[in-house]
């Protein structure tokens, strides 16, 4: 029986028995879909982590949500953040890519080296820019030394800077991640294309979008979407360098979701948030996901 | 095409000027580390430097212990991410079967669903199992969320890739099992090497789950032996920053040796 459920391409015999999925799929449903099944049934009910059997409270979590002064913020927050860290970073990850593709004589050093940072440990890499960002740190003292003393900042002390702040490190670790990605669209386009758009009188920019933009939009949907998930779920960077503040001012729903939990014992409120992060990320992907998928289609 | 004209030259200039505005917060990251404790000098000015620092952090830090709970932990589930990742990739990208496509449908369910909902309830059955504290949880843990990610990139590769070799193996009357290992898995080698670099990342990098699972205990992964150190020695960031090198280094090494691959392995992925 088992061996039948393979396939039998070309009339060979089957290779593949169902069977080969079951450990993995083990796995991935005990850590993932089962927890993640009962973490969307949690956030109705009034958990506190303790009881066995929690009451039923319906909506209760969500309505607290919506008058919770600190929710409201960190969901702003989170989306402003996913959007920033998703334009900007991807466009400085395809500026890095086209330059790194260019005949230049560096590139495969620089290629190397633009993406170290996405190794690095987010902890590390938040430590490092809450020195860099402190009011004597090393950002406003190479201000001072190249004599623009009037941009320095509160980087992280301002509460209309704070997030931003957040925002660009977490841009500076993985624009060489997006690099990589858009690298390997850029090295499936045929060298011809090129060649032969150039030999029709294109210039640069017009080659640029006639032919590297459209052949570049599956790198571009990958890029999206990880960026876009990534920037939802933003938590290390943040509890590294604000813990949510000044003020809840770079809270974002993660640290939320951790605080209310872990902090407060408040179980099922911490959960409803997470269940709202949950929405939010799959609403968000399928949009996007189905947007992208339509340009590539018509590409 | 291959003139190096001086259009070239300019943008070889921008691109490594942008390199150097990129890797300002490392030199600032080793120089600060390799600084006299009480040197109150600006801190982008070069000093002499001294090796100090690297060895209070390594005493206070407890950073050895951590080094060797980190790579266990991301030894363990990278060897089970790659094994039941690659297992599960074949029957998907072979049979064209419904239940074949619904699993396949399910993992990639995996990969959107953010584990901070999963976090809470995973936390109580981990208790209930007595694996709290103990960096077993971590390998489970890891495997489970890992091996969406890892399948979709094995069976995309698999999809490109001739079914005759298994065939033969098995005309040559191996076993499902024996063909699998002694042919299939061997032919992954160009994507097993991305699956490898890309999970062990994001294991060692990983903050949030080990703070949970581990905490009160003397096992700490490197992460979190820092965000504790650097909590309690704030204001003496010369020897903070070694700790943080210290830290980050292993993975630092890991990808300089296999750069090549790791850059070049996203193509793979793409394909897929």
């Amino acid at each position: 029986m088992a061996t039948k459920l393979g396939s039998r391409r070309r009339g060979g015999p089957p290779t593949a028995p169902w069977w080969f999925l079951a450990p993995a799929l083990a796995f991935f449903v005990f850590v993932v879909v089962v927890p993640s099944v009962q973490g969307a049934g949690y956030a109705f009910t009034d958990w506190d982590g303790i009881t066995p059997a929690p009451d039923f409270a319906g909506l209760d979590n969500f309505r607290t949500l919506l008058d919770d002064e600190t929710a409201r913020l960190a969901l702003v927050n989170t989306l402003l953040a996913a959007a920033g860290i998703t334009v900007v970073q991807n466009v400085i990850g395809l500026l890095l890519a086209l330059g790194v593709h260019a005949r230049i004589r560096s590139r495969t050093v620089l290629r190397v080296f633009f993406f170290a940072p996405a190794v690095i440990t987010p902890v590390v890499t938040a430590y490092l820019w809450k020195y860099l960002y402190a009011p004597e740190g090393a950002i406003n003292a190479l201000f001072a030394a190249l004599g623009l003393g009037s941009w320095q900042q509160d980087w992280l002390g301002d509460p209309d800077l704070a997030l931003w702040s957040v925002v660009a490190v977490v841009i500076w670790q993985f624009a060489g991640y997006s690099m990589v990605i858009f690298l390997a669209g850029l090295q499936s386009i045929p060298q011809e294309v090129h060649e032969a758009a150039a030999l029709d009188g294109a210039g640069a920019l017009g080659r640029f979008w006639h032919v590297t933009r459209p052949m570049l939009a599956p790198a571009m949907t990958i890029n999206l979407m990880l960026s876009v998930i990534g920037g939802l779920k933003l938590f290390d960077q943040v509890w590294v360098m604000t813990q949510g503040g000044p003020g809840g001012a770079t809270d974002t729903l993660s640290t939320v979701i951790y605080r209310q939990a872990f902090q407060f014992n408040d179980f099922a409120y911490s959960i409803a948030l997470a269940l709202v992060l949950t929405v939010l990320v799959a609403v968000i992907s399928a949009v996007q996901y189905r947007g992208l998928r339509r340009r590539e289609d018509f590409s | 095409m291959n003139r190096y004209t001086w259009r070239t030259a300019v943008l070889e200039a921008a691109m490594v000027a942008a390199a150097l505005v990129f890797a300002f917060p490392v030199y600032v990251l080793v120089s600060l580390s390799l600084r006299q404790p009480g040197d109150q000098s600006s801190p982008i000015a070069l000093s002499t430097p001294t090796l100090a620092n690297y060895g209070d952090a390594w005493q206070q830090a407890g950073l050895g212990s951590a080094l060797l709970t980190s790579t266990l932990i991301t030894a363990g589930s990278v060897v089970l991410v790659v094994v039941l990742s690659a297992m599960a990739a074949y029957p998907l990208a072979r049979s064209t079967r419904t239940w074949s496509k619904a699993a396949f449908g399910l993992f990639m369910l995996g990969l959107l669903l953010p584990f901070q909902l999963a976090l809470i309830p995973l936390y109580q059955s981990m208790r209930d199992l007595g694996l709290l504290g103990n960096p077993l949880a971590l390998v489970v843990f890891y495997t489970g969320l890992q091996t969406p990610f890892s399948v979709f990139l094995y069976t995309g590769f698999l999809r490109a890739l001739d079914p005759a070799y298994e065939e033969a193996a098995l005309i040559d009357g191996c076993g499902p099992l024996r063909a699998f290992f002694s042919v299939v898995l061997p032919l992954l080698r160009p994507i097993t090497g991305t699956v490898v670099i890309l999970n062990a990342i994001f294991v060692w990098n990983d903050f949030l789950t080990p703070l949970l699972y581990l905490s009160g205990t003397g096992q700490q992964t490197v992460p979190v032996a820092l965000f504790g150190f650097v909590g309690q020695y704030v204001s003496q960031w010369p020897m903070v920053f070694a700790g943080l090198v210290i830290g980050t280094a292993p993975m630092l090494l890991v990808y300089f040796a296999l750069q090549k691959r790791v850059i070049q392995g996203f193509a793979g992925g793409l394909k897929g």
